[in-house]
Order: structure tokens, then C-alpha cells, then sequence
């Protein structure tokens, strides 16, 4: 298939491991920051053509992985109320809140419905007046644009039973903290592909110029990963930090204007709360006032429940979201938390580092 | 006849034998359900018999390459089959929705007529039942077959031993992708249809291997990463597959990769996996091939002496990845 096969060559990809299997490759810790990074590398196996002093390490790439345990209790108390139908993408309907799951609790009779796009969520707002849809906003830069195009359609059609429960989050002030935290010693990164493409390189301007750190911003197939770990390698053999594009078949250095201009319009930076990281400023995006009528932390205020959320006792999630741990240090992991009988959210989400590793590794 | 089914069509009167007699015995025609006797005499069978029942809540009822009433036959044709039986009889049952057209339910009818023909099955028992609008989705269908299993060939999905090859009838994958863009929501558009058809000829075309043919399954719900998990589990040997041996349709490949799935993990209704000694692989591979359903057979792996369970697939750059059991339904409602 054009444009993928190439991008899978076995044939080039050994000339790359060739490389990488260089005497002068510097001993490294390198983290990717993207659900789908930590996926394909798991997928290809891509760990196992790096020499050992090179170690790749997960971050928090995994959008439901990172929501706070009290914003996941707070969608799941949604589905309770009446007259409510919850739309999310699917990945989120079996995160075990503190008190079960969106998909239990569909089971009992909620209107939990998967939508593969929030303007899906629109047009059912459409189709039933007298309901109210409520769309669970949880993604990064990539996601934010759609909704906030979802939110500015319902606006404009005049929709008062469409709302939006916003936890989006937002990279580059997580890697703020990843770059700075002592305990982790990253020394490059990884840069999302999709998220960079909205971004451009400007957020990560930071991380170069006063981290010191290398990054490249990388795709997805075996022979992306494999260059861009070998560029960023390359950087810290030479010992100059760089922002760098592997990626730029997709991603420009300025970026997507005009998405960034519409999320602009809809949302604006607050303080938000991740699992296992705190609440860092300015890292989320909330509706902005004007909206307030389309914003669903607005409109049921005072009936979203924020239950005693407790992390899942003994789950190491919060850890390996920052690289900090790795999914088999995790006690729970493969005995008591597995896809089928998940504990945390990393086990949960496709894009979950131990899913991942629980897929492809054990 | 009404032009839509109606509760009454249900009730044990007139309307349902009405029904029963325009919509299916004019279709199905087996002398033995003519017989309309509350059982079917099946006379003295002899051999070996397999046994075996499938339910069917597919949707949309009708999907590019084939619909409900053509994959109630296959599923239960199919798994006969994989047990090494030639089927022989089948049940029908329907449960009917209230509204349901009646023009859909005569194509239903004709394809199951029409796949039973091709499978050689004999319908020879049936039931419908008909519930209130809301209560099932158009229609449901629970089919049952009876088989004999084929003299000399003996096979188990606890009989892989390490060693075997492991070999597939064609491209995997078709079934779930098809069924899924046939579900207007994803506004994908690729041509793909479902490779739903009944193995039973084909299943036939390796009998003569005999006792070297050790394992057969039909890799429907969790496609071949299932089956494959299930025939590892239960034989308690390690599996490793070739990714590239696997034989994909470059559409089916289209759309995983647009959708984001595995075609390992995706459901087909016109395949079977076999585990094989490795001397007659080649023997069985070239049987595969000379029948229609098979000329894009593949060996695609081979069964190892452990770890017991274990499944891993070598990828075209030489690194090895784990291929688990799917945790849960990806896609509610395939078949």
C-alpha cells in the first residue's frame, strides 16, 4: 500500500539498526510523549532494535490515561442524571471511575453513547430536542480543534440541549514538568506527530533552549521511529540540542493556524489537574464565558459529583505517566489489572502504556 | 400477505401459517420439514456425529457480500466443518421484530435457501417467533446442524502439536471490515465485502490428509488472533505467525489502518485455520488452493513446543510482538 509499505521497509529499516547499533551511540533515557508513539513501538517491537544503553521510556501520551480520577467521576456521575445522553469516544466507557464505569453503569440503563466524532454528538443533539447531549472533551491539541468546530456548529445552530464537559489537556506544560522533574532524568524526547502538526514547534522552543534537551517531532511507522531516534541520538552525540522535524511529511514548523485559531475562539488555558503529575498551569482548556451555555461543568454545576476520588490502591499509573515507572515494576500489572479487568487507566485506553506492553511485550 | 410482519404472524394461527409457507417452506422445500411435524425424523444416520449451534445478531442485515440469513447458515456450516464433519441437517429459528418488512424477510429466506444449497445442508426444522416493535432489532437467527464427522480424520483444537503448520484458506479480515463500513456512522468509503461462505467442501478437500490433519477452527469473533490464542490455549503449545505470510486485502488494509485496527483481530466467516503436520503442509496448502474459496491460501505460521499459550507474530523487521486474546467485543454486533 503507497504510503504506508515504504514506510515499513525491512530493508532500510536494517540500515537504520545498523546505525543505531554504533559503538559511538551515547548511553540515553528518551521519552515519547504519544499514546500512538508508545502503541507503534510496542506494535513493531521497536525497543528491541535499539543497543541497550538506549532506553525508551512512556509518557503522558495516553489523553484518558491522564485525566484526573475526579474529572473521570465527574463523566461518570453525568450518566446518572436524567434525561441525559453521554456521548464519548469509545475508549473511555470502561475507565473504572472510584464508583464503576461508564459502560456499567450503560448496563444498568444510562444513554451512554460511543460517537467517533463530537459533531456525531451535534446531530443527535439535533435529532432529539428534548435531551441533553453532553460530550465528554477529553484529548490533546489534535482533538481540541473538532470540538471546539463541534461547539461553534452547535452554537450556530442554536442548539440548547448540546454541552461539552471539557478536560482536554495540553502538552507542552507537561513536558515542562517532565523536562525540569530531577527524579527522571530524560535526556530527549520524542514529539508527537498529530499534536505537533496543530502545535508547530514554537511550545517546545522551551525545552532546547532552556531544558537543553533534544526532540524531534515524530510519525508513527517503524521507519519514522527508527530515524527519529536516530536524529536524536545523533544530537546528543554531538552534545547540541536541536528541534528537530522527522516527521515533515506532516508536521510544518508553524504548525495548523487556523485549528489553533478555532480552539482559540471556544477555549481558553486554565490550570488543570493530571493523574500522577498535580495540577499544572495553564495545561488545560476550558470554555471560554461567552460559551458558557454549551459549557456542561456550567450547566449541571451543582450535580456533578466529585465522589472521594481515590486512585485505585496499589495502581502505579500516576508513576509510569511520568516515566517514572514501568508498567512490570506495578504489582497489580497482569495479575490483578488486565484489559480484560482493568485496575488503572493505562491499562484501559488503547494508547495505554501497560495495555501496550500487556499486548504486545509480556 | 401483509407487507410488513405483524405481532398475529407470531401467534399459532392462520397468519403464521401463512407465513411459514410463502416466506420458508416454499424456499427451504426439504421434504422433512414439509413433513410439518413438531420433530424431524432423521433416520438412521450412522458414523460419527457432530452437533453444534450458532445465534446471529448481525448489523445491518444486509452487508456488501452477503446478510444475516447467508451467515446463519455459514456460521453453523462452518463450525461443523472445523470439527471435520460434512454437514447434514440444519434448524432455522427466527425471532422477528413487529414492522420488520416482509420484502426482507423473503431475501433472508432466499439466501439462507441459497447458502444452504452450496453448503448441500438440509433445512429440516424451524421456528418462529415474532415480538413487539423495540424488543429485538429486525430479526434474529439461532441455526443448528447436525454432521458426520469424515472417516479417518480426527480432529481436536487441543490436538496442535509443536511443529504443525499452521495454514489459513485466504485474506483475513473481510467480515468485520465490511460489516463495520457498512455501518453508515464512519463515512468511510473502500470496497470491501464479506468473505462469508460455508467451508464445507473445502474443509472436505483436506480430509484425505487424515491423521495429519491435527486442528481446524474458523476464525469469526476476535478473527485469527483468537482462534489462534484458543487452538494455543486448549493444545498447550506456543504459536508464532509470519506477519507477511498472512494474506490481507489491500483494502481490508486500507481501512484497518484507517480505522486503526489489527486484521488479525478482525473478524471473517469464510475462513479456516488448520494445524498440520509439517510433512503434509505443502499437500494440504496445494488442496487449499485447488478449491475456489482457497486460492489465496498461506501457510502463515507454525506451532512451537512452548511457552503453553503463547502467541507471537515475527514482524517483516524481524522484531517478535506479542498477539493476545482480545480482551473484549471491538465491534458489538458482527455476526
Amino acid at each position: 500500500m503507497r504510503l504506508i509499505d515504504e514506510f515499513r521497509d525491512a530493508a532500510l529499516i536494517a540500515g537504520l539498526r545498523a546505525r543505531l547499533a554504533g559503538s559511538s551511540i551515547p548511553p540515553a533515557r528518551l521519552m515519547e510523549v504519544c499514546g500512538t508513539h508508545t502503541m507503534a513501538i510496542a506494535h513493531y517491537g521497536i525497543r528491541s532494535l535499539l543497543p541497550p544503553q538506549v532506553k525508551l521510556v512512556s509518557g503522558p501520551g495516553c489523553p484518558v490515561c491522564v485525566t484526573h480520577q475526579r474529572d473521570i467521576d465527574a463523566f461518570i456521575s453525568l450518566a446518572d442524571l436524567p434525561n441525559i445522553v453521554l456521548t464519548t469516544f469509545g475508549d473511555m466507557l470502561r475507565v473504572p471511575g472510584s464508583n464503576g464505569s461508564l459502560e456499567a453503569r450503560r448496563a444498568q440503563g444510562a444513554d451512554v453513547r460511543v460517537v467517533y466524532s463530537p459533531m456525531d454528538a451535534v446531530r443527535i443533539a439535533q435529532a432529539e430536542p428534548h435531551r441533553q447531549v453532553v460530550f465528554l472533551g477529553i484529548g490533546f491539541e489534535t482533538t481540541a480543534p473538532t470540538v471546539a468546530a463541534s461547539l461553534l456548529e452547535a452554537w450556530a445552530l442554536g442548539l440548547r440541549n448540546f454541552t461539552v464537559l471539557s478536560a482536554h489537556k495540553l502538552i507542552p506544560p507537561a513536558l515542562r514538568m517532565l523536562a525540569t522533574a530531577p527524579d527522571l532524568r530524560i535526556d530527549g524526547f520524542i514529539l508527537p506527530g498529530h499534536v505537533s502538526a496543530i502545535t508547530g514547534l514554537e511550545p517546545y522552543r522551551f525545552l532546547v533552549d532552556e531544558c537543553r534537551k533534544p526532540c524531534v517531532v515524530t510519525g508513527f511507522e517503524p521507519l519514522d521511529l527508527a530515524q527519529g531516534i536516530s536524529m536524536l541520538l545523533a544530537h546528543l552525540g554531538d552534545g547540541e540540542p536541536a528541534l528537530d522535524i522527522q516527521y515533515s511529511r506532516v508536521v510544518r514548523p508553524e504548525g495548523n493556524a487556523k485549528a489553533r485559531e478555532v480552539v482559540d475562539r471556544v477555549f481558553e488555558p486554565t490550570d488543570a489537574a493530571w493523574r500522577g503529575m498535580g495540577v499544572l498551569p495553564d495545561s488545560g482548556l476550558a470554555i471560554r464565558p461567552r460559551f458558557a451555555e454549551l459549557d456542561a461543568a456550567k450547566r449541571f454545576a451543582g450535580q456533578l459529583q466529585h465522589v472521594d476520588a481515590h486512585e485505585p490502591p496499589g495502581c502505579l499509573c500516576g508513576c509510569i505517566l511520568k516515566g517514572a515507572a514501568e508498567p512490570s515494576d506495578c504489582q497489580l500489572f497482569g495479575t490483578r489489572c488486565t484489559p480484560a479487568s482493568p485496575v488503572g487507566p493505562c491499562m484501559v485506553s488503547s494508547e495505554g502504556t501497560c495495555a501496550a506492553h500487556y499486548r504486545y511485550l509480556r | 400477505m401483509e407487507s410488513t410482519v405483524l405481532l398475529a404472524h407470531g401467534g399459532g394461527g392462520s397468519l403464521m401459517g401463512e407465513l411459514i409457507r410463502q416466506v420458508f417452506t416454499s424456499r427451504f422445500g426439504d421434504p422433512l420439514l414439509l413433513a410439518a411435524d413438531d420433530a424431524a425424523d432423521l433416520g438412521p444416520v450412522g458414523g460419527r456425529l457432530a452437533f453444534t449451534t450458532d445465534a446471529f445478531v448481525v448489523h445491518p442485515i444486509f452487508f456488501p457480500g452477503g446478510d444475516i440469513g447467508k451467515l446463519s447458515v455459514c456460521g453453523t456450516v462452518n463450525d461443523l466443518a472445523a470439527q471435520g464433519a460434512v454437514p447434514l441437517f440444519l434448524s432455522v429459528a427466527f425471532v422477528l421484530e413487529e414492522g420488520l418488512p416482509m420484502a426482507d424477510l423473503e431475501r433472508v429466506a432466499r439466501s439462507i435457501a441459497e447458502a444452504a444449497s452450496a453448503a448441500g445442508v438440509r433445512i429440516v426444522a424451524g421456528d418462529t417467533k415474532v415480538v413487539p416493535r423495540g424488543k429485538a432489532d429486525r430479526l434474529f437467527i439461532t441455526t443448528s446442524g447436525v454432521g458426520r464427522i469424515a472417516d479417518g480424520v480426527s480432529v481436536s483444537g487441543s490436538g496442535v502439536k509443536p511443529g504443525d503448520a499452521i495454514l489459513i484458506n485466504g485474506t483475513v479480515g473481510d467480515h468485520g471490515t465490511a460489516v463495520m463500513l457498512a455501518r453508515d456512522s464512519l463515512g468511510i468509503s473502500v470496497d470491501v465485502e464479506s468473505d462469508c461462505a460455508p467451508l464445507a467442501a473445502l474443509g472436505r478437500a483436506v480430509h484425505h490428509i487424515g491423521p495429519a490433519l491435527h486442528a481446524m477452527r474458523d476464525p469469526t469473533r476476535g478473527g485469527v488472533a483468537a482462534a489462534v490464542n484458543e487452538l494455543a490455549s486448549q493444545s498447550a503449545v506456543a504459536i508464532e505467525l509470519e506477519e507477511e505470510a498472512v494474506p490481507v486485502h489491500p483494502q481490508v488494509k486500507v481501512a484497518c489502518e484507517l480505522l486503526g485496527l489489527d486484521p488479525l483481530y478482525v473478524a471473517n466467516e469464510g475462513k479456516m485455520l488448520l494445524a498440520v503436520s509439517p510433512e503434509a503442509a505443502d499437500d494440504a496448502l496445494a488442496a487449499l488452493k485447488r478449491h475456489p474459496l482457497g486460492s489465496n491460501a498461506a501457510i502463515i505460521g507454525r506451532a512451537l513446543d512452548g511457552p503453553p499459550g503463547r502467541v507471537s507474530v515475527r514482524t517483516p523487521l524481524g522484531t517478535t510482538r506479542r498477539l493476545d486474546l482480545p480482551p473484549g467485543e471491538q465491534l458489538p454486533r458482527i455476526c
